[in-house]
C-alpha cells in the first residue's frame, strides 16, 4: 500500500515496545461483537493506474464546460482562471497546510487572509470583510442571523428574484430556528417590482432584507432607496451578489447602502467542480463587526516588533464561546480564497474592470442576436453578463434539446421553480469572456432550430 | 556563473551566530520578508491580458462603477514570487510530522489532485441538464455507497460543505423526526463537557438547549451518568466517538439503547472516524446520525483553513429526512431537488446550500477509498492508532496521561500535570516544538483536561520519522524539567515570526489594509 509507510516488521516492534500483542488489542474498547473481523464489502486496494482508469471513465460521461459553446449560469460562472493560479494553490506549504491555529508558521496563510479580506472590502465598497464563509448561499443565511443579533428582531424579507437556492437555504435554517421569514414571489419581468414589494413588506418586526443584484434574472437594482427605507424602520440591507465579476463594471452594494454584503466569489479564482467547493465573501460595516460570524485575520507585531498577522476576535467563535457562538462554523474556505486573492492580483483594478466590461459586451451582443428570432423576447431592460429569455414552450425541453445540438444553453427556470408556472417559458442565459463569436451564432442556430 | 577566484572548493570560513549577523534587509537567506500586495502592486498593472470588449449598447443603466476600487494589479513573475515567498512562511503536511489531534492531518495523495481536475469534474456546472452529467452523478452515488458501506448506515446526506455543517445537517434532521412524531417539544440536547466547540453552538443555532453530561475519570461517559439526565424533554446527545480523549466510548452501545429507550436520537460526532474505519461501523454501534470529515479521515486536503466536506450519514430513523437534493438511481441517475417527485415517505426536510455539495472534495474522498480499498482502510487505521499508542508508550514515563497509561486510539491526549512547578507552560512546550521542527499538537483541548496536548500522528508516518518526533520530545520534556525555561519562554525564536501579540489585535482589530497618508498629511 503505497500510502502506508510501517512494514510488518515495524508493526511488530512497535507492539512490542506498546506491550501487547496484537493491534486488536488497542481496540479493546470496542465491545468485541461489534469489532469486524476482517474489511468491509468493497472493492481491495488498487494502483494509481487502475484509480485513473476508474475515475477517468466517470469523468468522460460529462460534458464539460469547455467542450461546448456553454452558456450556463445562475449562481456559478465559467470563467478563465490563469495557469498559475492552480499552480499556486497546489503549492504544499498551502494545500497541506490546517487553519493558521500556530500564527508563527502560518504566517503565508495568514498574509493572504488579510489581503484577501481587504480585497473583498474594496471590491464590495465595504469597510471589513472576514475570511470567507463555505459559499454564498450559507453566507446569505449566516448574514441573515447576523442581521437577528444585531437588531434583536427575528423577522427577514427575502426579495422574490433572489436565487431560490439562496431562498432554500435561509427557510431552512430560518424554520430550524424558529425565525420568521417573508418569501416573496419572482418578477421576472418587472425588476423594480421586486423591490417595490419588498419596500411594502417592512414593518416594525423586520431586522433585514435579502436582495439580490445581479438578480437571479440577471436584472440590476438601485438599492440605494430600499437601503434607506430598511434603515429607517430599524432593519439592515442583505446585498446578495452571485457573480463577483459585475463588480469591477457596477457599482458596488457598500456604495448604496448595504448594511452587509454577501457574495459567491467561486467566479474568481476557482472552478466550476459540479457545485463546490466555492468561497462564500462576506463584508459589512465597522461596528458589525462584532457580530459577524466566521473567522477574521488581524495585523499586529510579533515579540521583536516585526509586522505579523493573526486569527483574531476570536471569542465570537465556537470553540470559545461554544453554545453562545455568532456561528458554527469552523473550517471555511481557505484554499478557495487563496485562488480567489491570486487571481484577483494578477487582475489588479484595470484587469477586473477589462474583465468585465469583455462579460458585458459578450452578453449585450447575444441579447441583440437574438432580438433577431422572432420568438424569443429578453426580459431584462438592465443587466450585466446574464438575462432571461422567454421562448414558446417548454423551456426545459429547449435546452434538452440545445444540449442534444451540442449547446448547453443556460438554466430553464422550472429547474429553479419547478412549480412557477408562469416561468415555465424563461430560460437564465450567461455570457462570460469564454464565449466567442462562433459560440453566439452557435446558440442562435441551436434556439431557432429548438423552438 | 559565480566560483571563487582560486577556483577551488571554498571552506567552511568563519564561525560565529546567526543571532550576531542580522542583515539589513531583515530576510534570513530562504525566508524573505514579503510586503502586501498593496504595498507591491499598481492599479493600471494586470497579470492578465484580455481582448478589448466589442463596442456595444451598455444595458447597466445608471449603476456603472465609476470610482476607482483601488485594487492592485501584479504582472504574472511578480505574483508568483509573492505567493511563493508566502508558501514558505507555512508550515503543511509535506512539511513535517504534523501531530494535530483532532484534525486528521494525513497525507494528500496527489493522485486525487489529478483526478478532481479532469474536465469532467472539475469544469462542469450543477445546473446542466442531468443528461450530460451522467458520470458526476454517478460519482456522488458511488461515494455515497462506499459512506454507508464503511459506517453500516442506510442513509447519506452529500450536500454538506464541512464538519459544522454536517453536525447542523444531522441536528436539523433529528429536528425534523421529532417534529413528525409530533414531539417538537423536546428541546435538550445533551452534550459532554469534552466536545468539540461546534456541537454545542450547532445545537444552541437551531434553538436546542444544551445540557452538560460530565466524563468520569477514565475519560468516558458512563451510561448512569447519560441515563440520569435523560428525560421526556430531550431531543437527542451529542457524542463523539472515539471521544476527544482518544478513547473509544467503551459504554457506547448501553449508551446508545438507553438514548433510543428515551425517544432520543444519537447524534454522533465522526471527526475521529480515522481510527475505526474498517474496524467497527457506527450503525452497528447504534448511531443515528454522524457527519464523516472527508478532509480529515478521507484525505482531502485541508488547504489552510478548507475547503471540507461533511457528509452526513443517517440511520432508517432518520432515513427519510436527508435534504435536498439527493440521487435517485433508475434508468441512469436522476437529482432530485426542490419539487421533484418523491416516493413514499421520503420527507426531505429543505436545503443545507446552494447546489449539491463539494464535488470536488468528493472526488478527491473516492480516490482515496479506490486507492486504498477496504483491506488498506482497515490498515490506515490501525496503523493510525498503532503510530498513536507508540508515542504514548514512548513518553508515558517523561510526561503525563490524565486517564492513565492505557490504550489510546488514533491519538495520545497528555495533560500538564508533568510540568509543575518548571515555570513551561503547555503553550511555552508547543513553541518550542516549532524551533525542533515540528508542528505543535493541539493544545489546551478537550477542555476537561488541564493543560491539554493532543498529539494524533496518523497512519502516514514512518517508524523512522515517529522515532524522531520521540527523541525531540523527550529532548524538551527532559529541558523543561531540568529548568532550561528560556529554550520555551522565548520559543519560536527560528521560525518566521516570533509569538506574536494577540491581546493587540484583538483590541485594535486592524482587518484589513488602509493606504498610508501621505506625507504632507501626515506631518500635518
Amino acid at each position: 500500500m503505497r500510502y502506508l509507510p510501517l512494514t510488518p516488521q515495524d508493526r511488530t516492534d512497535m507492539l512490542a515496545k506498546i506491550g501487547v500483542a496484537a493491534v486488536d488489542d488497542l481496540f479493546a474498547n470496542v465491545p468485541k461483537s461489534k469489532l469486524l473481523k476482517g474489511p468491509v464489502n468493497l472493492p481491495h486496494a488498487k494502483g494509481e493506474l487502475e484509480v485513473e482508469r476508474i475515475l477517468g471513465a466517470m469523468a468522460a460521461e460529462n460534458i464539460s464546460a469547455s467542450e461546448v459553446p456553454f452558456f450556463v449560469g445562475a449562481g456559478a460562472y465559467k470563467h478563465h482562471v490563469p495557469a498559475s493560479v492552480d499552480h499556486l494553490i497546489q503549492r504544499s506549504e498551502f494545500l497541506t497546510s490546517y487553519t493558521p491555529y500556530q500564527p508563527e508558521i502560518a504566517q503565508g496563510t495568514l498574509q493572504y487572509l488579510f489581503e484577501f479580506q481587504t480585497q473583498v472590502a474594496l471590491l464590495t465598497g465595504m469597510e471589513v470583510a472576514n475570511a470567507s464563509m463555505y459559499d454564498g448561499s450559507t453566507g446569505a443565511a449566516e448574514a441573515v442571523l447576523m442581521a437577528h443579533r444585531v437588531t434583536k428582531r427575528r423577522k427577514a424579507i427575502l426579495a422574490g428574484n433572489l436565487h431560490p437556492h439562496y431562498r432554500d437555504t435561509i427557510e431552512t435554517l430560518s424554520r430550524m430556528a424558529s425565525d420568521e421569514l417573508v418569501s416573496l414571489t419572482p418578477n421576472p419581468n418587472d425588476a423594480g417590482a421586486d423591490l417595490k414589494a419588498v419596500a411594502a413588506a417592512i414593518d416594525a418586526e423586520t431586522s433585514c432584507i435579502v436582495i439580490q443584484t445581479p438578480d437571479v434574472f440577471g436584472n440590476l437594482h438601485d438599492l440605494t432607496t430600499i437601503a434607506k427605507k430598511a434603515q429607517d424602520a430599524g432593519a439592515l440591507l442583505i446585498a446578495v451578489c452571485t457573480e463577483v465579476v459585475s463588480l469591477g463594471a457596477v457599482t458596488p452594494p457598500g456604495a448604496m447602502g448595504a448594511d452587509i454584503v454577501v457574495a459567491e466569489g467561486q467566479s474568481i479564482g476557482v472552478g466550476l467542480s459540479f457545485g463546490g467547493p466555492y468561497v462564500g465573501l462576506f463584508a459589512t460595516k465597522q461596528k458589525y463587526v462584532r457580530q459577524m460570524p466566521g473567522r477574521l485575520c488581524g495585523e499586529t507585531v510579533d515579540a521583536e516588533g516585526r509586522r505579523g498577522f493573526v486569527l483574531t476576535l476570536s471569542t465570537r467563535e465556537q470553540h470559545i464561546r461554544r453554545e453562545k457562538a455568532t456561528s458554527n462554523i469552523c473550517t471555511n474556505s481557505g484554499l478557495m480564497c487563496l485562488a480567489f486573492t491570486i487571481h484577483m492580483s494578477l487582475l489588479g483594478e484595470s484587469g477586473l474592470r477589462r474583465l468585465a466590461a469583455v462579460n458585458h459586451a459578450n452578453a449585450c451582443d447575444l441579447a441583440d442576436r437574438l432580438a433577431d428570432l422572432d420568438d424569443v423576447e429578453v426580459l431584462n431592460k438592465s443587466f450585466f453578463n446574464e438575462f432571461a429569455i422567454r421562448v414558446p414552450g417548454d423551456a426545459a425541453k429547449v435546452v434538452e434539446k440545445m444540449a442534444k445540438n451540442g449547446v448547453l444553453a443556460g438554466v430553464p427556470a422550472a429547474r429553479l421553480w419547478p412549480k412557477d408556472k408562469a416561468l415555465k417559458d424563461v430560460i437564465l442565459v450567461a455570457n462570460t469572456e469564454i464565449n466567442t463569436d462562433d459560440d453566439r451564432a452557435a446558440f442562435v442556430a441551436a434556439l431557432g432550430a429548438s423552438i | 556563473m559565480s566560483m571563487n577566484n582560486q577556483g577551488r572548493p571554498t571552506s567552511a570560513g568563519e564561525t560565529g551566530t546567526a543571532a550576531a549577523h542580522p542583515t539589513f534587509t531583515g530576510n534570513k537567506a530562504l525566508q524573505i520578508e514579503e510586503a502586501l500586495i498593496f504595498e507591491i502592486g499598481r492599479p493600471e498593472v494586470s497579470g492578465v491580458d484580455i481582448p478589448a470588449p466589442k463596442k456595444v449598447k451598455s444595458r447597466l443603466g445608471k449603476l456603472a462603477r465609476d470610482e476607482a476600487i483601488g485594487l492592485p494589479g501584479l504582472t504574472e513573475p511578480e505574483v508568483m514570487r509573492h505567493y511563493v515567498r508566502l508558501s514558505q512562511k507555512n508550515y503543511g503536511i509535506d512539511t513535517g510530522l504534523f501531530p494535530l489531534g483532532s484534525c486528521t492531518m494525513k497525507h494528500n495523495a496527489r493522485l486525487n489532485e489529478k483526478m478532481a481536475r479532469l474536465p469532467g469534474f472539475g469544469d462542469v456546472h450543477p445546473l446542466q441538464p442531468a443528461s450530460t452529467v451522467q458520470g458526476a452523478l454517478k460519482l456522488i452515488d458511488t461515494l455515497a455507497h462506499y459512506l454507508k458501506e464503511l459506517t453500516g448506515m442506510p442513509a447519506v446526506a452529500m450536500s454538506p460543505k464541512a464538519g459544522a455543517h454536517g453536525e447542523l445537517c444531522g441536528m436539523m434532521a433529528i429536528k425534523a423526526a421529532l417534529e413528525a412524531k409530533g414531539e417538537g417539544h423536546r428541546k435538550i440536547v445533551l452534550v459532554p463537557e469534552s466536545a468539540h466547540g461546534t456541537n454545542p453552538a450547532t445545537a444552541a443555532l437551531i434553538g436546542f438547549d444544551v445540557k452538560s453530561v460530565p466524563a468520569q475519570a477514565d475519560g468516558t461517559v458512563h451510561v448512569s451518568d447519560v441515563k440520569a439526565a435523560l428525560g421526556p424533554d430531550v431531543a437527542a446527545i451529542m457524542l463523539t466517538n472515539p471521544n476527544t480523549c482518544g478513547i473509544f466510548e467503551k459504554e457506547i452501545v448501553e449508551i446508545a439503547a438507553a438514548i433510543h429507550e428515551a425517544g432520543a436520537y444519537f447524534y454522533c460526532d465522526g471527526a475521529n472516524f480515522n481510527a475505526i474505519v474498517g474496524k467497527a461501523r457506527p450503525g452497528d454501534l447504534g448511531v443515528d446520525a454522524m457527519h464523516i470529515n472527508l478532509h480529515k479521515t478521507f484525505s482531502t486536503p485541508h488547504g489552510g483553513g478548507g475547503p471540507g466536506s461533511g457528509p452526513v450519514v443517517l440511520s432508517e430513523r432518520l432515513a427519510a429526512f436527508v435534504p435536498y437534493p439527493f440521487i435517485r438511481v433508475g434508468k441512469g441517475y436522476a437529482l432530485v431537488e426542490e419539487g421533484g417527485k418523491l416516493d413514499k415517505g421520503e420527507q426531505p426536510f429543505g436545503r443545507m446550500s446552494a447546489f449539491h455539495g463539494q464535488m470536488g472534495m468528493f472526488v478527491r474522498a473516492l480516490a482515496y477509498m479506490l486507492s486504498h480499498g477496504a483491506d488498506g482502510m482497515r490498515l490506515a487505521s490501525e496503523d493510525a492508532v498503532l503510530n498513536a499508542n507508540y508515542i504514548r508508550a514512548s513518553l508515558a514515563d517523561l510526561m503525563s496521561l490524565p486517564f492513565g497509561n492505557q490504550p489510546c486510539m488514533h491519538e495520545a491526549l497528555f495533560d500538564d500535570d508533568w510540568l509543575k512547578n518548571t515555570g513551561v507552560s503547555t503553550l511555552d512546550f508547543a513553541k518550542a516544538m516549532i524551533d525542533e521542527g515540528y508542528h505543535p499538537m493541539t493544545m489546551y483541548f478537550p477542555l476537561v483536561v488541564h493543560g491539554a496536548m493532543l498529539i494524533e500522528p496518523t497512519e502516514s508516518e514512518s517508524k523512522a520519522s515517529l522515532d524522531l518526533f520521540i527523541a525531540a520530545l523527550r529532548d524538551l520534556a527532559m529541558a523543561a524539567k531540568r529548568g532550561d525555561v528560556d529554550r520555551f519562554k522565548g520559543a519560536p525564536y527560528h521560525a518566521p515570526r516570533r509569538r506574536l501579540d494577540e491581546t493587540r489585535a484583538a483590541r485594535t482589530p486592524i482587518l484589513r489594509w488602509t493606504k498610508p497618508a501621505p506625507y504632507k498629511e501626515a506631518a500635518e
